[in-house]
């Protein structure tokens, strides 16, 4: 195959999964890795360059929406965001010591994981108990929109929803991914925000999480041009046309049929990890 | 007092969608570059020797860049793109300044500040 080629298809591939991980809220960075290496043969350190990069672009296209809807809360963000950080910068360094083999292995049980997690997922946990205390000290309650006019919510279980994100930051660092789904679990499972709020934010910081991996992944070489390229490129365009087409709606039967891919996906990686490495 | 923070909110949201078209398009205008001269190439991403040492730095990107080598403008449009990140972060600290929530402004500033080092220190 050559340059041309391979960038036209990996374009067209780059658009499906921005499209896809918009509509589903899974991002498209979660399928993009496994896709370059299994489909495209591409290294997994390449892979996660591009796949950073595209989380970047992604999180900033569509954030700048979402904060105009006034779902974001900046104040859980940003406080959530610093144990992302310090999580993303561990990663990357943890990465450059690990062989591609165990990175494989690592992605796929992050891949099985996240499809179980957004399979089982519960639509409302919003709780009527009062907020946690450092919710209190950090005045992190907020008020969202809905129909029938402005509604206050809680926030619980800051502690639990500050190690996820750590975890997260981690893995987003490790992979080269926007970890959404498990932002999405921190905030909508452990701290019981209402599910719009705790997407919107978790898309908001995403791209300052990867851009704290960032500065390890361009010294140490990951990021290439032109793989990149058609790359973040195709998952720009992709997640905003994603989001415009059913921004809202609820695709229930599309996020188990994606949730499936991502399993298969998992499954798939895995197995390649273990067979490349014996 | 409302006004105000609507305005901050309405920057931030405007520096984010103007960051990414500005870093698409330098990305798509190198890119068009590139595919001009290395089209018929044979590509080989499946072995990991990284990325050549001029394009692992700001100061080797900005200097590729200026030459107008196809994978030096993408490379800077790929910069930009991260560099918008801490614009975003600095804009939320001084949306916290204006509500005078002195603690969020340090969280903020603490952030940046690590976003910063990562960046500066290793990029």
């Amino acid at each position: 195959m050559n340059n041309l080629e391979f960038s036209s298809y990996l374009l067209i591939v780059s658009y499906i999964a921005g499209f896809l991980g918009a509509l589903t809220g899974l991002g498209g960075g979660v399928v993009l890795v496994p896709a370059l290496v299994l489909l495209f043969r591409v290294d997994i350190h390449y892979a996660m360059g591009a796949s950073l990069i595209s989380v970047i672009a992604t999180s900033s296209g569509a954030a700048a929406a979402f904060i105009r809807e006034g779902y974001t809360n900046l104040r859980i963000g940003m406080f959530l965001e610093v144990g992302a950080v310090l999580g993303a910068i561990v990663g990357a360094f943890v990465a450059a010591l690990l062989n591609a083999h165990v990175i494989a292995v690592i992605f796929g049980v992050v891949l099985l994981a996240s499809a179980y997690l957004s399979l089982r997922r519960n639509e409302e946990t919003e709780s009527d108990r009062p907020s946690h205390p450092w919710a209190m000290r950090f005045s992190m309650e907020g008020v969202r929109p809905t129909l029938t006019g402005p509604r206050h919510y809680r926030v619980h279980n800051v502690p639990a929803g500050l190690g996820l994100m750590g975890l997260a930051g981690t893995l987003s660092g490790l992979l080269g991914i926007g970890s959404g789904a498990v932002k999405v679990l921190a905030m909508d499972y452990a701290m019981r925000l209402p599910y719009k709020v705790a997407t919107t934010t978790s898309n908001f910081i995403i791209g300052i999480t990867a851009a704290a991996s960032a500065g390890v992944y361009f010294t140490r070489g990951y990021v290439d041009p032109g793989l990149t390229m058609p790359v973040m490129l195709g998952v720009l365009v992709g997640s905003l046309t994603g989001a415009r087409v059913l921004g809202g709606t609820k695709s229930h039967s599309l996020r188990i049929a994606f949730s499936l891919v991502i399993l298969a996906l998992g499954i798939e990686m895995v197995y390649n990890g273990v067979a490349a490495a014996v | 007092m409302d006004r105000s923070l609507e305005r901050i909110e309405a920057r931030i949201g405007m520096t984010l969608t103007a960051g990414v078209l500005l870093a698409g398009m330098l990305v798509a205008f190198g890119g068009m570059l590139y595919l001009l001269h290395h089209a018929g190439q044979p590509v080989h991403y499946h072995i990991f020797r990284g990325e050549p040492g001029d394009l692992r730095t700001i100061g080797g990107v900005v200097h590729e860049a200026l030459t107008l080598s196809g994978r030096g403008l993408i490379q800077l449009g790929l910069v930009a793109l991260v560099a918008e990140q801490l614009v975003r972060v600095a804009l939320t600290a001084w949306l916290f300044m204006v509500q005078r929530d002195r603690v969020y402004v340090w969280i903020t500033l603490g952030i940046l500040a690590v976003l910063a080092v990562s960046l500066f220190r290793n990029g």
